[in-house]
């Protein structure tokens, strides 16, 4: 088992796009790294890099201490989940799994005994003899999760792997990666678009933008204090609200301590950080946002209500129950100061702490 | 998906049906028919009286030491012009599917040998190794080697094989690099990863997942060696030097037509159509069963 080094990462396709453009961080030893960022972003080409299917157009990808960039993806010892899982179409689900260990010369009863040993583990033994044709979605996933376990590799890669899934299989083999990863003690990198997902799998989440790291922590540490506005909208459902506030307004709310650059900044709050007050209400210190109700999303445990506020522009508050106010309504939004997260202008950096 | 025409007339699919089988029966039936009629008959020397004699001219052709000769001939050329095209062709295929600059420009020289004409492609390969004139006879002979098609048997027959396959290998590529191209670039990416270097990743996923495409192309190639070939040696060889190049098609033609054995040359029409049909059946059969993967 190995860490995973990236040091000036830089990928240019041959058409001139530039997927990867300057990336450095470390995933530690065992640690399990979620990819996240929108579509494009260059999540796949930097775990693609890593598993040398791709190669580095500049900087550095060492893999414990070995710098991998011109090594074979045969000699890297990793192993990668596909998001349409790759199975060997003409081979057996026994031979699939087989395969890796036979390519490193492991003896035969040593590949057997690996391979049930896998296949016991994942609950696909009875599978053993199928070919991948006739296996569903699901157990093609198992299947592919068990090529990766069987070879006991130094670092799992995976490219969306649960992307095909059902929403209550998703779940589950979810939950079973966790547990697999935390199992094997194996450096994992996961890429994902869904954020249920990297909340919950990551030690530690790294989230890009266009090819570059907004920002990277542990998954409740990204939450709670977003480094760009970036973040701040992607991290979190419904997305945080951003309003442009001048710098008097800002240092108003912030207090006079706070140092507010004179071009003024972002503000941003949480839906599930307001709460809705009758009309009229104050805040004492904190924000409060007057608003006419627009629409209100009924989700069951909780409701969305989707304001116009006086001052202008948009705003999403969760509340708790259904008992929402209803359209046309006029209410105060409210956070309390310590709720509050304050962006430069361009939204770039965060500037309170 | 299966698409489904409505016809407004019950007449009106046979109509439109009627000059295909026209032309299935006025240029196939009949004359294989004729063929079936003719090879029981037997003629005299001057062509004057026939007789109906049933099996006598294939047992005339069986018990001839020269027509087991033409089969092994054509045997060897086959196996070998298959083998060359289809190896030659996978070669290139492969090479051809990796993302290199000009690889469309490389893609369009190879698909150029199909378009030429087989006596063409005889004649061109005739003076790249015509004995005292050629380039490659001439290359050839510094290399010491004592080169003539014209009277040595083995001689000939490479020659004719080299053409052959030369011709066939543009059709074998593209149906290789289209084979080559449907197979996902994940599964060998996988493959890699999974500690598989490129030539044994060749091997074991990429040869196996071709196979259907392979096996394709063998009848195909068997196919053509036997019958289509017939262009390129008459050109070359005439089915000589003393018979050393004279395939089963080739002598259809040189007992027929130029011996005046019709009976015997129609009776070894009829073997050739056999043969034809067992491997157009072969075809069928295997691409009803073939797996999809
Ligand atoms: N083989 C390629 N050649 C050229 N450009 C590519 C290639 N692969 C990806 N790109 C481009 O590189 C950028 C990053 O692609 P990448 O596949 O890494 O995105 P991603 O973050 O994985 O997106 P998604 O979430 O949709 O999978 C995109 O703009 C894409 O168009
Ligand atoms: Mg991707």
């Amino acid at each position: 088992m190995a860490g995973v080094t990236f040091r000036e990462v830089r990928k240019i396709y041959a058409g001139g796009i530039e997927a990867v453009k300057g990336v450095s961080f470390a995933v530690p030893d065992g640690a399990f790294c979620v990819l996240v960022g929108p579509s494009g972003c260059g999540k796949s080409t930097l775990l693609r890099m890593v598993a040398g299917v791709e190669t580095v157009t500049a900087g550095e990808i060492r893999i414990g201490e070995r710098v991998v960039n011109d090594i074979e993806p045969a000699e890297r010892d990793i192993a990668m989940v596909f998001q349409n899982y790759a199975l060997y179409p003409h081979m057996t689900v026994y031979n699939n799994m087989a395969y890796g260990l036979r390519n490193r010369g492991v003896p035969k009863p040593e590949i057997d005994r690996l391979v049930r040993e896998a296949a016991r583990i994942l609950e696909i033994t009875e599978l053993l003899k199928r070919k991948p044709r006739e296996l569903s979605g699901g157990q093609r996933q198992r299947v592919a999760m068990g090529r990766a376990i069987v070879r006991q590799p130094k670092a799992f890669l995976f490219d969306e792997p649960l992307s095909n899934l059902d929403a209550k299989l998703r779940v589950s083999m979810r939950v079973e990666i966790k547990k697999l990863q935390r199992q094997f003690g194996t450096t994992s990198i996961y890429v994902t678009h869904d954020q249920l997902e990297a909340m919950t799998l990551a030690d530690m989440l790294v989230v890009m933008n266009a090819g570059r790291i907004e920002q990277i922590g542990a998954p409740l540490e990204v939450y709670e204090r977003p480094a760009t506005t970036f973040v701040a909208t992607f991290i979190g459902a419904p997305p945080m609200n951003l309003l442009r506030l001048a710098a008097a307004e800002l240092s108003g709310l912030l207090g006079a301590s706070a140092a507010v650059p004179p071009e003024g900044g972002i503000l941003g709050v949480r839906p599930e950080d307001l709460v809705l007050a009758p009309a009229g209400a104050r805040s004492d210190g904190g924000l409060a946002l007057p608003l006419t109700v627009e629409t209100v999303e009924r989700v069951g445990p909780e409701s969305f209500v989707y304001g116009r506020l006086a001052r202008g522009g948009d705003v999403i508050v969760r509340i708790p129950g259904a008992a929402a106010p209803s359209f046309g309504e006029q209410a105060v939004a409210i956070a309390p100061r310590h709720k509050l997260h304050v962006f430069s202008a361009d939204g770039s950096r965060r500037i309170n702490s | 998906m299966q698409k489904r025409a409505v016809f407004g007339h019950r007449l009106l699919p046979y109509l439109l049906l009627a000059p295909q089988i026209a032309v299935t029966l006025v240029f196939f039936y009949w004359p294989a028919s004729q063929a079936v009629w003719q090879s029981f008959l037997l003629q005299d020397a001057f062509g004057l009286s026939t007789r109906f004699v049933w099996f006598e001219n294939y047992r005339a052709l069986f018990s001839d030491p020269a027509y087991y000769n033409t089969i092994v001939v054509t045997f060897v050329f086959s196996a070998a012009v298959s083998a060359l095209s289809l190896s030659i062709a996978l070669l290139l295929a492969v090479m051809a599917d990796k993302p290199l600059r000009g690889a469309t420009a490389y893609r369009t020289l190879l698909i150029w040998p199909y378009a030429v004409a087989p006596a063409v492609a005889g004649v061109l390969w005739i003076f790249m190794f015509q004995p005292s004139l050629g380039i490659l006879a001439r290359g050839l002979r510094t290399l010491g080697v004592d080169w003539n098609p014209l009277l040595d048997g083995t001689h000939a027959m490479i020659l004719v094989i080299m053409a052959a396959a030369w011709k066939q290998i543009s059709y074998n590529f593209l149906f290789f690099l289209a084979g080559l191209q449907a197979i996902p670039k994940s599964v060998i990416e996988a493959a890699a990863i999974d500690g598989a270097r490129p030539v044994r990743r060749f091997w074991t996923i990429v040869f196996p997942l071709l196979s259907p495409t392979t096996f394709f192309l063998l009848v195909v190639n068997i196919v053509y060696a036997f019958f289509d070939t017939f262009g390129i040696i008459d050109a070359m060889t005439g089915g000589g030097p003393s018979k050393a190049t004279e395939t089963l098609v080739y002598k259809v033609y040189q007992d027929g037509r130029l011996g005046g054995d019709l009976g015997g040359s129609a009776a070894q029409s009829v073997i050739l159509m056999v043969i034809v049909i067992a491997l157009t059946a072969v075809q069928f059969r295997y691409i009803e069963r073939r797996v999809t993967y």
